[in-house]
């Protein structure tokens, strides 16, 4: 291994400033639980490491008018931490709780979570179904761009040379909102997600007003699927409307066969954890309480 | 829940409690030293260079360029081992060879797997040994290669040896094939017994080659001194085999050779073979300094020897009232690159549990391009009796028994003759049933949702060589001596049988595992002997002592060493007429060694026989989850025959530890190759082993059926409880969904396709 520079920044511009000047061989560290883990496989061989945890507006969560602004680089288990937030995205915070395990989640941020680009990343499913805006700062300045056209493609992002993800925002919550995210995994953690679904609704007394669905570990990318969230909005949630939203979540896998699960079996399971997450998302919305990471 | 039901109640001052193990607080503490933990000034760090094909011919390899890499101290190949002979050697519960084995840790003519060593460089630093390995070249011709054991089987399968004819072959071999050996077991007239049989039951079943999965990857530290003598650090069950292996494999005497096992994190029958230690030793030969080398993780699950996968058919013939009358079964198994699956075990346990007139067994050992498998918990016996207990419970689905009732009806016992030819003598087959049948858990309803599963296993436990000895020092405390890696906590196990032959305090008793040349030849740890045979050759030493200590206490009273009894460890008068004398301490003996004869040791050295066979049952509730095909474990019981449980605390974890690992076997464990015949998943994220949260507390109930050929009645306990969880699993998912597994592992993507080809027929029953 070649010898790696640690740089520790202060400020976002100035993390964007060490960024530049490594000229496409720095990476950010936020929890380093995937990146250290590749440098030590040999995936990733970085020049220069520009640690963002001492900056502020990056470790901290903070709330405006019901928006709330998540520093990329805080820890999962501060997230869980933070009530206001859990009570405003139960579901955005339980899938950031399903990564890892006590101990990684001490590190591992949202914000990683997205920029590793992997299809089976937790967080970003429910980040997807929940309209998040990812924050990036760059030589050029700041520029806001949707999660679900943050990633290009496997380890792929669309962020540009020198540029950084500041923070992630989570917008103001209707009435009668709420969320959740399910994702399966053959054992009951430390593991990956074979696929992972987030849905967000909006109901008036027991109609779905409004509905986002994210799709995780079935396409190169995580998907927003609008046909599912089509399928939901103005139904009661009955049987016809769910299996429409079920279908239209299998229709949208574009999976492949690996040693994680079949092609048959993710489109499957796709179907059924949207039903699933739809009904704990309905159920938080009147009250009803549901933790446990088995989608069972 | 625990259930220990003691036979030995009040017999005892030290056997059946539950102290700290000796090693507990090094261990907690983190000062105990592991394989990779042992680092000498000036070593050099070893790496393999591995095939990266499943199989390949060798046309050359060139090293030059590596050694000329300043940092580079020595590069081996095949070429720096002498060729060995064909001659098997024992290694535990498996058999080798030395021609395969000096094959198997470096590559000769072909590369037999992905994974399979091909060089060896030592450097100054490790990321100067990675780059030579990057500068060694192998010229390969990449060869059709045979994952599959029924592929390998077929005529015109890719051969791996041009030698292998296969043994017992009926009519004998003439063409060479990937078909080793073929065994047969034969009692009565099976054909006869079917004949008369109400009820045939007939299925075929699969596993796949699962890992040992120890947390400590193998590691070892070698250092060739000038004289010809070397000295080897390594995390082994066995350092009297690496010490004979490597003699042989590096044309050395044993005498040159000194092993001192470090502790070992886990090897369930994994570490009873060698792959870095002789590497390591030419290395420092060559390069005049210690040389340490660890497998990484990836390197483990490619290349060191997994347990088989294997093809069961499994043929069960009963009259209506579910008396056995026939049995048959043939298992063909998966050797790895080498001939040796432990094809032999798995048939003669396959119906060992029962007591069946007539019986056929066939077995057949296969070679493929997969690493060479080795020894795991009871070797094949999870394999055929995940067949044999499934095929029993569709059984007494079909005659509506209670599933522990058929088997008490066939259970077998005292007198029960074998299918392999041995009778039993006392074991404990129909008392583990019973303790599970009126246990809290069989007798409480199963929840609503949920399943019960029952199966049974059978595994032999053997004897074989153990040394031992004892010392008393000038205090009068003891340490005792012996020479088998600790895997389960046998030195606590040992230090309580010393404690209660010599009558003295636990915690004055210090056992030591000694290096080989500190001690005489023990066999490896493995086939649950050490608590059994090592524990008799300690309790032989500390007799030995006794009968000095005796003489001592007669020279000071001057009467005859016949009239001295030892009582409560203390030496005393046999009785009145000797004479009135104040009992002697081992201290008061200890401070008087100089004048009565010098120091006080006792030795015992013997070919262990009488190992007393085990039983387990176990009993498994579960749900699952019809849309994703994932499995729920609620509640888990594990009953065995463990003779005397010496430590209750580490008899139960051995219980525990088996059912976890044989629940993973079940539900998700298994090698995965791809087209090119590599491994897809060398890792704990894809290779996956239950994790904590998987399950319950795993229930146990200790049923104490003493080995009458045992002075403390002990009999095996590590490797029975990995034979029932499989088919106990596969029971109560049959029994939640109606659909019986046949092929394992039952993990969510493959049940869930199993539950959705069997919805059409599930819903016409309905
Ligand atoms: C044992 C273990 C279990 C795991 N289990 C899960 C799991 O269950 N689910 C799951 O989804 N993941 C899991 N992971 C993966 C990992 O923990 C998560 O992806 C985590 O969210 C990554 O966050 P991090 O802060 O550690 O990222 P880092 O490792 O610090 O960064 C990840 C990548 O993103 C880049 N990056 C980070 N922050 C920024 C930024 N602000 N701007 C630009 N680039 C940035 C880094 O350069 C790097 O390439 C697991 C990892 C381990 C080691």
């Amino acid at each position: 291994m070649s010898e790696v520079q640690y740089q520790s920044a202060k400020t976002v511009k100035e993390a964007v400033k060490m960024m530049q000047a490594a000229k496409g061989k720095g990476y950010i560290l936020a929890g380093g639980t995937d990146l250290l883990v590749q440098m030590k496989s040999g995936a990733r061989t970085p020049g220069v490491i520009v640690d963002v945890k001492k900056i502020p507006e990056m470790v901290s969560v903070a709330e405006k008018n019901g928006a709330f602004t998540i520093g990329a680089a805080t820890p999962a288990a501060v997230l869980g931490e933070n009530k206001k937030l859990r009570k405003a995205w139960p579901g955005v915070i339980e899938a950031c709780n399903l990564i890892g395990s006590t101990q990684v989640q001490g590190r591992a941020s949202a914000g990683g979570n997205l920029c590793n680009a992997s299809p089976a990343a937790d967080s970003v499913p429910a980040l997807v179904a929940a309209g998040c805006i990812v924050n990036v700062a760059g030589p050029k300045g700041k520029r806001a761009v949707p999660v679900e056209k943050f990633c290009t493609g496997p380890g792929k992002t669309s962020l540009k040379p020198g540029e950084i993800v500041v923070s992630l925002t989570l917008p103001k919550r209707p009435k009668g909102s709420s969320d959740a995210y399910l994702r399966l995994i053959p054992r009951t953690e430390m593991d990956i997600a074979v696929v992972g679904v987030g849905v967000s609704l909006t109901m008036k007394g027991d109609t779905v007003t409004d509905a986002r669905v994210g799709l995780g570990a079935v396409a190169p990318t995580v998907l927003l699927v609008e046909k599912a969230a089509k399928a939901l909005i103005g139904s009661k949630l009955d049987d016809a409307a769910l299996d429409a939203a079920a279908d239209a979540c299998s229709a949208a896998c574009r999976p492949i066969d690996d040693k994680r699960g079949t092609i048959k079996y993710r489109t499957k399971i796709a179907g059924v954890l949207l039903k699933r997450s739809a009904m704990i998302a309905r159920d938080r919305i009147h009250g009803i309480e549901h933790r446990g990471h088995r989608p069972v | 829940m625990s259930e220990h039901r003691p036979n030995t109640e009040g017999k005892y001052k030290w056997i059946g409690t539950r102290p700290d193990r000796p090693d507990g607080a090094d261990k907690v503490t983190g000062r105990a030293r592991f394989g990779a933990d042992f680092s000498l000034p000036g070593q050099l760090i070893g790496k393999v260079l591995r095939s990266p094909h499943a199989h390949a011919e060798i046309k050359s390899i060139d090293t030059s360029k590596a050694l000329a890499l300043s940092g580079v101290k020595g590069v081996i190949t095949a070429a720096d081992f002498p060729d060995q002979p064909n001659l098997i050697v024992p290694t535990g519960e498996m058999q080798v060879n030395m021609r395969d084995i000096t094959r198997n840790i470096m590559a000769r003519e072909k590369a037999l797997y992905e994974g399979h060593p091909v060089a060896a460089v030592a450097a100054v630093s490790e990321a100067i040994a990675k780059q030579a390995l990057a500068l060694i070249k192998v010229d390969y011709k990449v060869l059709p290669h045979v994952i599959d054991v029924a592929e390998a089987m077929k005529p015109g399968a890719p051969l791996l040896h041009d030698h292998l004819l296969t043994e017992g072959a009926n009519p004998p071999a003439s063409k060479p094939s990937n078909i080793a050996k073929r065994i047969e077991f034969k009692k009565g007239d099976a054909k006869a017994g079917f004949a008369q049989a109400e009820v045939v039951i007939e299925k075929d079943y699969t596993t796949q080659a699962v890992h040992q999965g120890y947390i400590e990857p193998h590691a070892t530290l070698a250092s060739a001194a000038e004289d010809g003598q070397i000295q080897v650090w390594s995390t082994t069950q066995g350092h009297f085999q690496v010490r004979g292996f490597c003699a042989r494999l590096l044309g050395l005497e044993t005498s040159q050779i000194r092993v001192t096992p470090t502790e070992i994190g886990g090897g369930f029958g994994g570490k009873t073979v060698v792959y870095l230690e002789p590497l390591a030793m030419r290395l420092s030969q060559k390069a005049g300094k210690p040389v340490k080398m660890t497998m990484a993780r990836e390197d483990v699950f490619r290349a060191s020897g997994p347990a088989p996968g294997g093809n069961v058919k499994v043929k069960i013939g009963a009259m209506k009232d579910g008396r056995i009358v026939a049995a048959e079964c043939i298992v063909e198994m998966q050797a790895g690159a080498f001939p040796g699956s432990p094809v032999g075990p798995a048939c003669m346990c396959s119906f060992a549990c029962y007591d069946i007139d007539n019986v056929y067994i066939e077995g057949f050992d296969v070679v493929s391009n997969r690493p060479k498998v080795a020894a795991y918990r009871a070797p094949g016996a999870p394999i055929s009796a995940w067949a044999v207990e499934s095929t029993l419970d569709i059984l007494a689905l079909q005659l509506d028994m209670d599933p522990i009732d058929l088997r008490l009806m066939n259970a077998a016992k005292a007198g029960t003759k074998t299918a392999y030819g041995v009778t039993f003598n006392t074991i404990g087959m129909v008392e583990t049933l019973e303790a599970v049948k009126h246990s809290a858990h069989y007798r409480t309803p199963v929840k609503h949702g949920y399943a019960r599963g029952v199966a049974a296993g059978f595994w032999f436990n053997i004897g074989a060589d153990s040394s031992a000895a004892s010392h008393v020092g000038e205090d009068g405390s003891v340490t005792v001596i012996s020479g088998n890696p600790d895997i389960g906590g046998s030195r606590a196990s040992l230090a309580l049988m010393a404690a209660e032959e010599l009558g003295v305090d636990y915690n004055r008793v210090r056992p030591v595992i000694a290096d080989t040349a500190s001690i005489g030849f023990n066999f490896v740890t493995g086939g649950s002997r050490v608590t059994f045979a090592t524990g008799l050759a300690v309790v032989n030493s500390v007799r030995d002592m006794i009968r000095e200590l005796k003489v001592r206490a007669a020279k000071i009273w001057k009467i005859d060493p016949e009239a001295v009894i030892w009582e409560g460890g203390m030496a005393k008068p046999a009785g009145n007429q000797v004479g009135t004398f104040e009992p002697l301490s081992l201290a008061d003996l200890a401070a008087q060694a100089g004048r009565t004869g010098g120091p006080i040791n006792g030795h015992a050295q013997l070919n262990v026989t009488g190992a007393g066979p085990g039983f387990g049952v176990h009993c498994v509730d579960l749900k699952v989850d019809e849309d994703t095909g994932c499995v729920t474990v609620g509640r888990y019981t594990a009953a065995q025959d463990v003779g005397t449980a010496i430590h209750p605390s580490y008899v139960e974890g051995q219980l525990q530890g088996g059912a976890v690992q044989g629940v993973g076997w079940a539900l998700n464990e298994e090698y995965i190759y791809n087209a090119k015949g590599r491994l897809d998943n060398p890792g704990f994220l894809d290779y996956r082993m239950p994790v904590a949260s998987d399950l319950p507390k795993i229930e146990t109930i200790l049923v104490e059926v003493p080995n009458p050929q045992h002075p403390y009645g002990v009999r095996g306990v590590g490797e029975v409880p990995i034979i029932p969880p499989l088919a106990a699993v596969g029971n109560a998912v049959a029994r939640a969904t109606g659909v019986r597994m046949v092929d394992l592992p039952m993990s969510p993507p493959r049940l869930s396709a199993a539950l959705d080809a069997a919805r059409p027929r599930r819903m016409a029953a309905e």
